[in-house]
């Protein structure tokens, strides 16, 4: 299983994503730099991404707590996550994200 | 700086986090005195900035506690001991005095003479999150600012504040009064503040004495360090432009490694790679415990730095005590230690 990494400089990664791992620690397995200072505990909003509209719908909804540390991202817009919070499930194989700016 | 006002200690520690004071501890049972220097304005580190209510469950014996509950305990634990914090302050210059000695300047003016130095600083210094738009670093300092130091000298400005949090809400609510004019800038119409502070700005804003707008910041426009305008984009994708002549902006804390870069140890992606014996950097006397090391084998966990905090009193204790000869002592049974802690039979 797959998810597709754009990163700040527009080149995408494919990276081999493990059931149960959160997008953050995938990416970081990918050996693609990403900050999460907190280390996936929802405390730090250096994880954000954006996730491609198209598959927004799959994902569960953020919880307060994850909007909340989104006040301390910046250019957050409605297709913003915090890749800490984002559990992949076999539904997500082949998902697109893109790393924000203050993420690397 | 002379000898005389620089003050005099057997150990500096670098950071106030788990790792920074139970490196008081360990070094208090072996008789060394310690100085303790932390960016933030509280002891705790990460614990006290990023997860101050969150569940810790890997502390050894201690099934669950928050961040807060940690540093609590921890600065419970080193009190025997009295080390010296000096907080709100970053360990910006290391010098190697002619005696063997170190001297640590802070960029609030202390100057520490000691014999040994424990970097115990975590993931870096906290410092606030830059926005990520052109050309701001050209405004720091001069009309854009991520803290308020005098707050006298936002008199009479068009003064925007970003941000969604407390800091923003409550120096908004402060500066009011005196700005000519403010705007708050956040993302969402909701803010993760007090809610009386909420209350209040609300209450401005509907009287007419506060602007709030909804929005993220795309860039900022001005010329010479002297900001004239920000533009703004809001979810449905209109954009504005407000004028100011000041900007606030609080996104809160993110760790960067700072002046510890420049203390000339070796590092490796800005981590310091230290021996697992005694934890010691490439400069002797200099040691490195916590997550800024890197070791083979190495977990960034507080249970770590707490075993790298014992090995390095014991490396610690040979040069600050060259004339004892070091012994190994538990707590349950040594009176001596028992008589430093204040407790047992040897209690004052």
């Amino acid at each position: 299983m797959k998810i597709f990494l754009t990163d700040m400089q527009g080149k995408e990664h494919v990276l081999e994503a493990t059931e149960d791992w959160t997008i953050m620690e995938i990416i970081r397995e990918g050996g693609v730099p990403i900050l999460a200072q907190c280390g996936g505990s929802c405390a730090c909003a250096t994880c954000h991404v954006y996730v491609d509209p198209a598959w927004k719908a799959k994902l569960p909804e953020p919880s307060e707590e994850e909007i909340g540390m989104l006040d301390g991202a910046f250019d957050v817009t409605p297709d913003s996550r915090l890749a800490c919070q984002i559990v992949f499930t076999k539904d997500l194989d082949g998902l697109k994200v893109k790393l924000a700016a203050g993420s690397i | 700086m002379t000898e005389s006002t620089a003050i005099q200690t057997d150990a500096v520690i670098i950071g106030a986090g788990p790792a920074g004071l139970f490196a008081v501890f360990e070094l208090g049972i072996n008789d060394i005195k310690c100085h303790v220097i932390d960016i933030l304005d509280k002891a705790g580190g990460q614990c006290a900035e990023l997860y101050p209510e969150k569940p810790i469950y890997d502390i050894p014996a201690v099934p669950v506690c928050t961040g807060t509950e940690l540093t609590e305990r921890l600065m419970k634990q080193i009190e025997p001991f009295s080390p010296v914090f000096h907080l709100g302050q970053m360990a910006e210059k290391l010098t190697k005095l002619q005696d063997g000695k170190w001297r640590i300047e802070t960029d609030a003016g202390t100057v520490i003479d000691a014999r040994i130095v424990v970097i115990a600083a975590g993931g870096g210094s906290f410092t606030p999150k830059r926005p990520p738009i052109k050309d701001i670093e050209a405004y720091e300092g001069k009309s854009v600012f991520y803290a308020v130091r005098k707050k006298e000298s936002f008199r009479d400005k068009n003064l925007i504040v970003a941000g969604g949090g407390d800091s923003a809400l409550d120096w908004a609510l402060n500066l009011q009064p005196i700005a000519k004019r403010i705007t708050l800038i956040h993302r969402r119409n909701e803010f993760r503040a007090a809610p009386d502070s909420v209350a209040k700005m609300r209450a401005l804003v509907e009287a007419g004495k506060m602007d709030l707008k909804i929005a993220n910041i795309t860039a900022i426009n001005g010329a010479d360090g002297q900001v004239q305008s920000l533009s703004l984009i809001d979810d449905a994708k209109n954009t504005t432009n407000v004028a100011c002549d000041t900007v606030l902006a609080f996104y809160g804390l993110t760790m960067k490694l700072g002046p510890v870069a420049n203390f000339g140890l070796t590092l490796q992606d800005s981590l310091i790679p230290v021996n697992t014996a005694d934890f010691e950097t490439s400069e002797p006397t200099i040691f490195a415990i916590g997550d800024i090391n890197v070791y083979p084998g190495k977990m960034k966990l507080i249970l770590s730095a707490f075993h790298e905090a014992a090995l390095m009193a014991r490396k610690a204790f040979l040069y600050i005590h060259p004339d004892k000869r070091y012994r190994f002592q538990y707590t349950t049974s040594s009176s001596d230690i028992q008589g430093k802690l204040g407790v047992g039979k040897n209690a004052a």
